[in-house]
C-alpha cells in the first residue's frame, strides 16, 4: 500500500509539474492544492493522464477556514475540496483549491470535467456562498426557498438568523428574528492531554 | 384543432413513492416525462454543522440519522474517520462484530428495498414479507445498543459493548397465551448469537420466497425490465456507486477494492448485473441478501471461537468500566472528561469510506485538534443518484417514474442531511 502510495505522489508530481502548490501525503491519503487559475487544467490533467486516470469525482464540498485552529489560520479562507477516485488504479486523491477573494469567493466550475460535480458545487455555493463560474445551473440546493445567507460559513449562527410561527393576527406564517438565546453546553478546546497518568497507555 | 402542449407538473413532496420528501417538477407531454427537475432539501437538518458544535462522541448518533435505513454503516464510516485520525487500531472482534453489523444494516437496507419497489410497483405482498424478517433484525439490534434504529453502537476505538449472552424473551399476556409465546421464544433461548445463527439457517429460504414472488412475476418483469436503463460508461458519469454501478456490469465494490476491518477475510462473491435496467438491479439486491448471509455466518463462527475486548483499551479514547471508575481515582477521571470534554482528536484531514448498502458512504473530517470536528463533510451515496433523475426520468411515461425512484433506492437522511 505503502509503494503505491509513493507511486501516486511521483506521477502526481510528473503530470502537474509546476501546478502544485503543495502535495502532503498523511494518514495514507494525498492531498493536492493548486491555485484557483490552473484548477480546471489540474483537474483535466487528474482525469485524462493515463497515469493517473482520476475518471471518478467521489465528492465536493466547500470549506470555510476563518476559525481554523482558533485564530491560528492565515491562508485564504474559502476552500472547494474535492475527493477524487480512480477505478483504473484503485486509489484516490484530494484536491483543493482555494478561493482568492475573501469577500466574494470565485473558482472556476468542474462540469466540463466531471458532469456529477453540478450538484456538490451548488451544494457548496448554498451552504458557504463560494461562486463557480461557468457552473450551468448555480442554484440554491438544501436550503429552503428564499433563503438569505450561507448557513455554513463559520459567522453565520447555529440558530440561525430568523425563525418563523404563525400569526394569529394576519392568519398566515411570518418570519421573524430569532428568539433562541446562543448557548454552548461543551467549550470548544484545542490542548494537550494533562491530565491522569500520562505514561499508563 | 386543439392545441397541444406539454404541461408541468408537481410530484412530491409528499407523495408515497417519492420515498421521503423529493420534490420533482416535472414537464410532460401527455403520460411521458420531457424534462425531471428533482428538488432536494426539505429534510436538510444541517448535521455537518452541527456536529461542528458537538464532541466526536456527541456527533455520532447524528450519522444515524443520515440513511436512517442503514444506521450501523454511516457510524461505521464516522468512526473510521475519527480512529485514523487518532491512529488508533481497533481490536479484532470489533471488526468482526462491525462487519456482521454492517451487513445485519446491508439485509435491512435490501429488505427495505424489495418491499417498498414491490409495493409501489403493485406487489403488496413483499411489503409484508420483508418487514417481518425486518423485525428480527430489529430484535438483534436492540439487544445489543438498546434502541432499534438509531443504534449508536459503534464507538470510536471499537463497538460500545459486547454481544449480549441472552436475548429478550416474549412474555404472556392477555393477547398471547403460553403456547404462542414459547414457539416465539425457541430461537430466544440462548444468547444473540445463537438467535441471529438462527435467523441466517431461515433467510435463504425467505429470500426463495421473494424470488417465487417476483423474479419470474410477469407484471414485475413488465414493470421493470427495460425501464432505467443505465450504461457502464453513464453509470461512471453520473458518479453512481453500490448497486447502480454493479447493476450496469461495472464491478466495483469496495468490501473487495478498498477492504476496510476484515472483510479480506471473508468469503463473499460480488453480483454484477448486465443490462442495467431495474431488474438487473433488482436482481443484484436479491443476490447482495445471500451474500450478507454468507458474510453473517462466518462472523458468528468467528465471534463464537475468539471472545475478547470489543474497544481500545485507551481510556482517554474509550470509556472505563464502571467497576474500575468507582475504585480508581484515575479512571474516574477519564470518564468525567470523556464525557465532559471528550478527546481531542489530532490536526489533520481525513476521508474515509465504506460500502453502504446504498453506494459509498464517505465522511470527510476536517480536524484543528480540538475536541470538536472542524468540518464534516458526508458523503451519501444517494446524493449523486437523485441527481441523476435528471437523466433518468426522461423519455418514460410518469407510472415507470415510480420504478426509476425505487430502484435509484435513495434515502432523504443522507440527500438532504
Amino acid at each position: 500500500m505503502a509503494g503505491k502510495l509513493e507511486q501516486l505522489k511521483n506521477n502526481l508530481e510528473a503530470a502537474l509539474g509546476n501546478r502544485i502548490v503543495s502535495l502532503t501525503q498523511a494518514l495514507g491519503e494525498i492531498t493536492v492544492v493548486v491555485n484557483a487559475d490552473d484548477y480546471v487544467i489540474a483537474a483535466r490533467t487528474l482525469r485524462d493522464d493515463p497515469r493517473l486516470a482520476f475518471s471518478q469525482l467521489m465528492d465536493l464540498c466547500g470549506v470555510d477556514y476563518s476559525t481554523y485552529g482558533e485564530g491560528a489560520w492565515r491562508g485564504k479562507r474559502f476552500a472547494a475540496t474535492s475527493q477524487l477516485l480512480s477505478m483504473e488504479h484503485n486509489w484516490r486523491v484530494r484536491l483543493r483549491v482555494f478561493a482568492e477573494d475573501d469577500e466574494f469567493p470565485l473558482v472556476e466550475t468542474l462540469t466540463t470535467i466531471w458532469a456529477n460535480v453540478n450538484w456538490y458545487e451548488r451544494e457548496a455555493f448554498d451552504l458557504f456562498g463560494i461562486m463557480f463560474a461557468g457552473h450551468p445551473d448555480l442554484r440554491r440546493i438544501l436550503t429552503d426557498y428564499g433563503f438569505i445567507g450561507h448557513p455554513f460559513r463559520k459567522d453565520f449562527p447555529i440558530s440561525g438568523q430568523v425563525e418563523m410561527r404563525y400569526d394569529p393576527q394576519q392568519k398566515r406564517i411570518v418570519y421573524q428574528p430569532v428568539t433562541i438565546e446562543p448557548r454552548e453546553i461543551t467549550p470548544r478546546v484545542i490542548r494537550e492531554d494533562q491530565y491522569g497518568d500520562l505514561g499508563r497507555h | 384543432m386543439a392545441e397541444i402542449r406539454n404541461y408541468t407538473m408537481n410530484f412530491g413532496p409528499q407523495h408515497p413513492a417519492a420515498h421521503g420528501v423529493l420534490r420533482l417538477v416535472l414537464e410532460m407531454d401527455g403520460e411521458v416525462v420531457v424534462n425531471a427537475d428533482p428538488h432536494i432539501g426539505m429534510l436538510h437538518r444541517a448535521t455537518e454543522k452541527l456536529a461542528e458544535q458537538k464532541t466526536y462522541l456527541q456527533a455520532l448518533p447524528y450519522m444515524d440519522r443520515m440513511d436512517y435505513f442503514s444506521v450501523m454503516a454511516n457510524e461505521h464510516a464516522y468512526c473510521m474517520a475519527v480512529e485514523r485520525l487518532l491512529g488508533i487500531e481497533v481490536p479484532e472482534r470489533a471488526q468482526y462484530i462491525r462487519v456482521m453489523f454492517d451487513e445485519i444494516t446491508r439485509i435491512l437496507s435490501h429488505l427495505l428495498f424489495l418491499g417498498a419497489q414491490g409495493l409501489d410497483l403493485g406487489a403488496m405482498t413483499m411489503f409484508l414479507y420483508t418487514f417481518r424478517e425486518r423485525e428480527d433484525l430489529f430484535d438483534v439490534i436492540e439487544a445489543v445498543s438498546g434502541a432499534r434504529v438509531h443504534a449508536a453502537y459503534y464507538r470510536p476505538g471499537g463497538v460500545y459493548r459486547d454481544l449480549p449472552d441472552v436475548m429478550p424473551r416474549y412474555m404472556a399476556s392477555k393477547t398471547r397465551d403460553a403456547r404462542t409465546v414459547d414457539g416465539l421464544n425457541k430461537a430466544r433461548s440462548g444468547g444473540l448469537l445463537d438467535f441471529l445463527q438462527d435467523f441466517t439457517e431461515r433467510f435463504p429460504a425467505y429470500v426463495d420466497d421473494y424470488e417465487t414472488l417476483l423474479t419470474e412475476n410477469r407484471i414485475w418483469k413488465q414493470r421493470t425490465v427495460g425501464i432505467g436503463v443505465v450504461t457502464p460508461e453513464q453509470a461512471l458519469q453520473l458518479g453512481f456507486t453500490g448497486v447502480m454501478l454493479r447493476g450496469s456490469g461495472v464491478e466495483w465494490d469496495l468490501r473487495k477494492k478498498q477492504p476496510y476491518e476484515v472483510y479480506d477475510r471473508m468469503d463473499f462473491d460480488i453480483p454484477v448485473g448486465v443490462n442495467g435496467d431495474t431488474y438487473d438491479r433488482y436482481l443484484c439486491r436479491v443476490e447482495e441478501l445471500r451474500q450478507s448471509n454468507r458474510i453473517i455466518r462466518q462472523c458468528i463462527e468467528w465471534l463464537r471461537a475468539n471472545p475478547g475486548p470489543v474497544i481500545v483499551g485507551n481510556h482517554k479514547i474509550a470509556p472505563p468500566p464502571r467497576a474500575e471508575m468507582k475504585g480508581s481515582m484515575e479512571e474516574l477521571i477519564h470518564h468525567f472528561k470523556l464525557f465532559s470534554e471528550g478527546f481531542r482528536v489530532p490536526a489533520g484531514e481525513v476521508y474515509a469510506t465504506v460500502e453502504h448498502p446504498k453506494g459509498e458512504f464517505g465522511v470527510y473530517l476536517i480536524s484543528d485538534g480540538a475536541n470538536k470536528p472542524y468540518r464534516v463533510k458526508i458523503r451519501g451515496a444517494g446524493f449523486a443518484h437523485v441527481q441523476a433523475l435528471k437523466e433518468l426520468a426522461p423519455g418514460h411515461m410518469i407510472a415507470d417514474l415510480v420504478a426509476i425512484i425505487g430502484t435509484l433506492d435513495f434515502v432523504f437522511g443522507e440527500v438532504d442531511r
